[in-house]
């Protein structure tokens, strides 16, 4: 889909002056993106830098004690809780969603596909507060009496890991399953044909051929995992101090901001704003990763 | 191309008995064949269990008082909400809608292959795409509630999940217009008529569908979303006061009830309404999609 202005050009005789405007309107809207990317980051950073400034950096992103009543912010907790969280995310989401992409993709019967793909898609719909809801009325119940064993409570690192797992399901099935079928048919028949059965053609001809856009669907499926918000405050526990087992509470960046948002003033509002500041870091990383990737996915193909 | 792979097909299709002759040689790739099985059975298994659970525990609690057109503190009624995210979706949709059709127009039928001006608005979109929706969020609480003095509004959320949804909306009337064959383009240049009048007359009734299942898709986002909101359109129980109200949408609505704690039932009602809504804008999507695939 990255092709651009297939269209043939038309006549460039005496032009109605309506075309030169209609362009001009076109070209508008299009720049509307790129308006918008910019003023996200000039407000993000011009708010939350001046707070990292006032704290000092180094205090802010490794200081262990989050107390604004104190006065002291360190947000290495919350920013320990996101990548543990989102750790435990893929060490779940990842093998399930890629086994169920090379299923869909290269063992589901047409009648089974006819199900299956529109119920992956569907997943990706549901609003993030219903798989939050869920987690904490099935999952933290069936943690619980585990994590009691180990001092811990169901409100915990594993069950969010768990949940977010489920979450970033279909955004890595859906990426692996159409990068597995750009893969030319070639590679599989010559795989066949050299006596090797079906499953091994699959995943030791195929899967390395697609390896590219299966590593961009697995930081697409971080990039969510880092930036889901509702679903964790509600089964995380929420507590900002870094956790020894995962059967403790974590708190993650996203959560620090939607908890104290609302009666936050003064330094401690620039002090989560700055938490956002660093999220927005963390996920544009991320999203250059993707892109690279995904370039060369497509050059590849 | 179709004739051919039908009939490699039909010299190479393995009958059970093959199958399992050829498993029972190579165990190694049955124990595989098992395990990639098994997981698409525990994703779906996962997302079947949600929505019977949801169905099972909902059902039971909805009533016809969650349906009043009062919110009050003995009576949470999920109506106001309701009324709240439709005008939610009218307001983000008027403005995403027109930017995000005019600027999928722009990069497939004006913008020069290769430009790198239509490389940033990629890039940009992608990025747009990949920003979670908390930040938006934030973005909005400073810009539309602080910078512009909205407050708490829905103009302010509205404005919010509209940045949010263009790049769903860009993406997929793109992806609609590149679908559109080149012949149709041709003919109208041939005839005659000029570059608008093409793609206005020719160009996006063909691609209609495929635009509308996008439009679609981005309704099921503005549904299902609460972090954005939060912060933009305020919490406020009751219908909103015209565009500068605040007012709670479905999603928030449930996640306060969640929250709380105290009014777990009316959660699952809830729970119950969003689901189906989001069940059915998608069946809604992919059908016009099927729609327009077949229409090629």
């Amino acid at each position: 889909m990255q092709k651009t202005s297939k269209a043939p050009a038309a006549h460039s005789g005496n032009k109605h002056p309506l075309e030169g405007i209609m362009h001009i309107v076109f070209l508008v809207a299009a720049c509307f993106s790129i308006f918008a990317v910019v003023l996200i980051c000039l407000f993000l950073f011009a708010n939350g830098i001046p707070a990292m400034g006032e704290i000092g950096i180094l205090k802010f992103l490794t200081g262990t004690m989050w107390r604004p009543g104190n006065d002291i912010y360190g947000i290495l907790p919350m920013i320990l809780g996101s990548i543990y969280v989102t750790a435990g995310a893929l060490i779940i989401g990842v093998p399930i969603g890629l086994l169920t992409a090379v299923f869909l993709a290269r063992f589901c019967p047409r009648g089974a596909y006819r199900f299956i793909k529109p119920a992956v898609s569907l997943m990706a719909g549901i609003p993030s507060v219903v798989y939050g809801f869920f987690g904490m009325c099935i999952l933290v119940p069936i943690i619980r009496p585990i994590a009691e064993k180990y001092d811990g409570s169901g409100f915990s690192m594993l069950t969010a890991s768990i949940l977010l797992g489920i979450m970033i399901l279909p955004t890595i099935v859906e990426v692996t399953e159409s990068s597995l079928r750009a893969v030319p048919e070639s590679y599989y028949e010559a795989s066949l044909a050299l006596g090797a059965t079906h499953e091994r053609s699959v995943y030791a001809v195929l899967f390395p051929a697609a390896k590219s856009g299966i590593m961009a669907g697995v930081i697409l499926g971080i990039g969510r995992a880092v930036g889901e918000t509702m679903a964790v405050i509600m089964i995380a526990g929420n507590q900002p101090r870094i956790p020894d087992s995962i059967f403790e509470g974590v708190r993650t960046m996203t959560a620090n901001i939607v908890i104290e948002m609302g009666y936050a003033s003064g330094l401690h509002r620039e002090a989560l704003i700055a938490t956002g500041v660093v999220l927005f870091v963390f996920i544009l990383i991320l999203n250059v990763c993707f892109s690279l990737l995904k370039r060369r996915s497509e050059k590849q193909g | 191309m179709e004739n051919t792979a039908s009939s490699v097909n039909a010299i190479n299709r393995v009958t059970l008995s093959q199958k399992l002759k050829n498993y029972t040689r190579h165990p190694f790739s049955l124990a595989v064949f098992i395990v990639t099985t098994l997981a698409a059975v525990v994703t779906v298994a996962v997302l079947v269990t949600l929505i019977v659970w949801v169905l099972i525990r909902g059902i039971p609690s909805l009533s016809l008082d969650m349906f009043s057109f009062d919110y009050t503190t003995e009576n949470q009624s999920m109506l106001p909400a309701i009324i709240n995210t439709l005008f939610m979706v009218a307001v983000a949709l008027i403005i995403a809608g027109p930017l995000g059709i005019g600027s999928a127009i722009y990069l497939v039928e004006y913008a020069k292959r290769g430009n790198k001006f239509v490389n940033v608005i990629r890039l940009t979109t992608e990025t747009l795409q990949g920003i979670p929706s908390i930040i938006y969020g934030l973005f909005g609480f400073l810009f539309f509630n602080g910078a512009l003095h909205m407050g708490y509004s829905i103009l302010s959320g509205g404005l919010t999940l509209a940045i949010m949804v263009l790049p769903v909306i860009m993406r997929t009337t793109e992806e609609a217009l590149i679908a559109v064959p080149d012949s149709y383009r041709e003919g109208s240049f041939g005839l005659g008529a000029g570059k608008c009048r093409t793609i206005f007359k020719l160009v996006l009734p063909s691609a209609i569908p495929g635009i509308l299942s996008g439009i679609i898709l981005s309704i099921g986002r503005i549904v299902g979303e609460t972090a954005a909101l939060i912060f933009t359109a305020g919490t406020v129980g009751e219908i909103a006061s015209g565009l500068t109200g605040s007012g709670r949408t479905l999603a928030v609505h449930m996640y306060l009830l969640a929250n709380e704690g105290l009014y777990i039932d009316k959660a699952y009602a809830v729970a119950v309404v969003l689901l189906v809504l989001v069940l059915a804008l998608n069946g809604a999507s992919s059908l016009i999609a099927g729609k327009l695939s077949k229409g090629e």
